[in-house]
């Protein structure tokens, strides 16, 4: 077994959350702040200080990759994956822990990174390339490939100001995928550009990782994506590694809380997808399907019951609950809210249970998560949760058709009928085009 | 590629606490990119503006101008027997270089923060191409510099030799000042405002519209303290012939040399907080 490429050991990563007072951003705060520097040091000897809030966005995290391996980074938003990324990449020092690459190391955070709207298309590559840690000459060898695949010959020697925002893209990811490094670190960039352009950067990347043997660190939220391109996975949580395994098992256990039971649904009180320091208002989430029983497998068209169960330190009148259905590659198919309703919530009590009841519409089969969130009047966050519960829609012959559906036809399925008409003939229900016109 | 090369290359991640070091061979390895950095300074410079080079000219002979009005005829300055105008513009030549490098290089980090938060390269490089995208302005102020030399019937002597070492010292003084502040200016923000004022006040702490023989001779030393005032007297001396005045000149060049040390220092100190706080 040869030496792992990276290995990173019992990383951690403190940031210090300062409340109301104790923040510095500018210089006359930090003036101030020293001035009562004395005081506050008292308040601390006295354990009355609460100004500061220790919170890690990272700890005790441990894994190692071979080289040529592609491990993906699973989470959700505040599990700490864009620490780890930045941390990795070399831009943000951990508090503890530590890791080691070999080899050389590219990270690609942002694309475009460096990008001048001012310097034309040409000037730009240099530049970006430069950034990204090529050398001249590496770039000038590569100039015509990354053109290539960009697809930009014509707009060489534009301002990339004037470039479609596709374009930029396009020219920004051709100068990273052209990076020779033997780690690659990617955060989210293919999230941006084309569906068609898209498909040509995984493939990219695939040549990336299988072609030179490469190693390859990728955070996505596109599960897609992640089960396409990665021989292993990494699943983050609250700052901590949870699981270390198959792609495959990895996202399951992403789309799919840990918590549920089929009779009393999830268990919200310590959800993961809740940001951290959120006080957790939703206490239960069930979903009833037709029948009106607990289940987790829903056929289109159903009337489907979600039970809220909530816990809030007073009632809270014109509360503002929405819950949001997202597909497996986690875009927003729905989202169904107490404020889109003819009829808005006027109050709720302090513990309560909300029932919405919607119809579920034609949705392509598969896995589908539910993100909830409940604000107050006044729109501020009380509450939310990311992925909150999951439930599958089965195949049912919603359509009438023995022919299989591809994620590629669609995200909803649409019963239709079709008719043919001879141009000669009149049928019933169609006519003849001209004698549509001549009425015209 | 040549990846024998870099194959055995180790990056080990862990918390430094404390003064860090300045990694010279990172910063020698990664030299094209402050070239690149240097190269769209000064290119985005001259592409933005309408008058693209011309503003180089106009703005050192603009202020001579102003100056020669204000301080030469209506407070009738003692310019050390020369002409206000060349004497003022002398001064003006290191002044100009610095007041703006200081002002890009303060600004450099907060202004391109996605260099800070989405990649990773040797960071003094940023506040450093701002500082050495002024030299092409130096450059050109220098040829208007030998035209009114010409006018004025001004022949440099020996001195003139001088003018390399100079220029590298302003060059020095701007570094050291422009990192420290850049450092600054990331961690507190409102510093940005507060800057110009540092430079205005600055300015008139260093003799760009005064001879430095106006300050009694015993407190010349002092004043020395600060690095313009050797720079910008040396430049007299090197350009018009005025006299040499050398201990002002080594105590300015040691606090040229100071600043720069502590520029270098207090930025490494305060880099590895850069992504968190940006």
């Amino acid at each position: 077994m040869t030496s792992p490429a990276i290995s990173v050991e019992g990383l951690g990563k403190l940031y210090q959350l300062a409340h109301q007072s104790d923040r510095h951003t500018s210089f006359r705060e930090a003036l101030t702040s020293m001035a009562l520097a004395p005081l506050r040091r008292f308040r601390q000897l006295r354990g009355t200080d609460t100004s500061m809030e220790d919170f890690w966005a990272l700890r005790d995290v441990s894994f190692t990759v071979q080289p040529g391996e592609v491990v993906g980074i699973v989470g959700r938003n505040g599990a700490g994956k864009s620490t780890l990324l930045k941390i990795l990449s070399r831009i943000a020092e951990p508090t503890e822990g530590r890791a080691v690459m070999k080899g050389r190391i590219a990270s690609l955070l942002e694309v475009g990174t460096g990008f001048h709207p001012e310097l034309s298309g040409r000037e730009n590559v240099y530049l970006n390339g430069s950034i990204l840690g090529m050398k001249r000459r590496e770039i000038a060898a590569k100039f015509d490939d990354i053109v290539a695949f960009a697809e930009v010959e014509k707009f060489l020697d534009t301002p990339v100001k004037r470039y479609s925002s596709g374009m930029y893209v396009r020219l920004a990811f051709a100068v990273a995928a052209h990076l020779e490094p033997e780690i690659l670190i990617v955060d989210e960039v293919l999230a941006v550009g084309d569906a068609e352009f898209q498909k040509r950067c995984l493939g990219k990347m695939k040549e990336i990782s299988e072609g030179g043997g490469r190693t390859v660190l990728f955070v996505s939220h596109n599960m897609a994506a992640v089960s396409a391109l990665c021989s292993r996975a990494v699943l983050l949580s609250k700052g901590r590694l949870e699981l270390d395994g198959s792609p495959t098992e990895v996202i399951q256990r992403y789309l799919i809380p840990a918590s549920f039971d089929a009779g009393t649904g999830v268990d919200l009180r310590s959800a993961p997808g809740r940001p951290a320091g959120h006080v957790a208002v939703f206490q239960s989430l069930r979903i009833r399907g037709a029948s009106g029983s607990a289940m987790t497998s829903l056929l289109p068209g159903d009337t489907v019951t979600l039970d809220l169960g909530l816990a809030l330190a007073a009632p809270l009148r014109s509360p503002r609950i929405g819950i949001g259905v997202n597909n497996a590659r986690g875009d927003r198919i729905f989202a169904v809210a107490t404020y889109l309703s003819p009829q808005p919530v006027e109050r709720i009590d302090a513990v309560s249970t909300v029932q919405v009841t919607f119809t579920l519409p034609p949705l392509y089969p598969g896995r589908y998560t539910l993100d909830v969130s409940l604000s107050a009047e006044d729109g501020n966050f009380m509450d939310q949760i990311e992925s909150a519960a999951a439930f599958d829609v089965l195949q049912d012959g919603f359509l009438g058709s023995t022919h299989p559906y591809f994620p590629e036809m669609g995200m909803v399925l649409v019963p239709s009928e079709w008719h043919v008409t001879a141009a000669s003939r009149v049928d019933s229900g169609a006519r003849p085009v001209d004698s549509l016109l001549s009425e015209a | 590629m040549n990846q024998i090369a870099t194959v055995s290359s180790e990056t080990i991640i862990r918390p430094r606490p404390g003064w860090i070091a300045i990694d010279w061979r990172e910063l020698w390895d990664s030299r094209e990119l402050l070239a690149f950095l240097v190269w769209r300074d000064i290119s985005v410079r001259y592409k933005q503006t309408v008058l693209g080079l011309a503003w180089a000219i106009l703005q050192p002979v603009f202020t001579m101008l102003v100056f020669t009005v204000i301080f030469g005829n209506l407070a009738q300055m003692p310019s050390q027997g020369i002409p206000y105008p060349i004497f003022v513009y002398a001064g003006l030549l290191p002044w100009m270089f610095l007041s703006t490098a200081v002002g890009g290089a303060s600004q450099s980090l907060v202004s391109q923060q996605a260099l800070l938060t989405k990649i990773y390269l040797p960071r003094l490089f940023v506040p450093a191409a701002s500082v050495g995208g002024g030299l092409v302005d130096l450059g050109v102020s220098f040829g208007v510099f030998a035209i009114l030399m010409a006018y004025y019937g001004v022949v440099p002597g020996w001195g003139v030799l001088a003018v390399p070492f100079l220029i590298l010292l302003t060059l020095v003084a701007s570094l050291g000042v422009g990192l420290a502040l850049a450092a600054l200016t990331v961690t507190y923000r409102d510093f940005r405002y507060v800057i110009p004022f540092m430079i205005q006040a600055w300015m008139y702490l260093s003799p760009v519209i005064y001879p430095v023989t106006l300050v009694p001779a015993k407190w010349q030393l002092l004043l020395a303290v600060n690095p313009m005032v050797g720079i910008i007297d040396g430049f007299r001396s090197a350009l018009l012939g005025t006299p040499w005045n050398l201990p002002a000149l080594a105590m300015s060049t040691a606090c040229a040399c100071v600043a720069l040390l502590f520029g270098l220092f207090y930025f490494r100190k305060t880099e590895r907080r850069f992504a968190d706080v940006a």
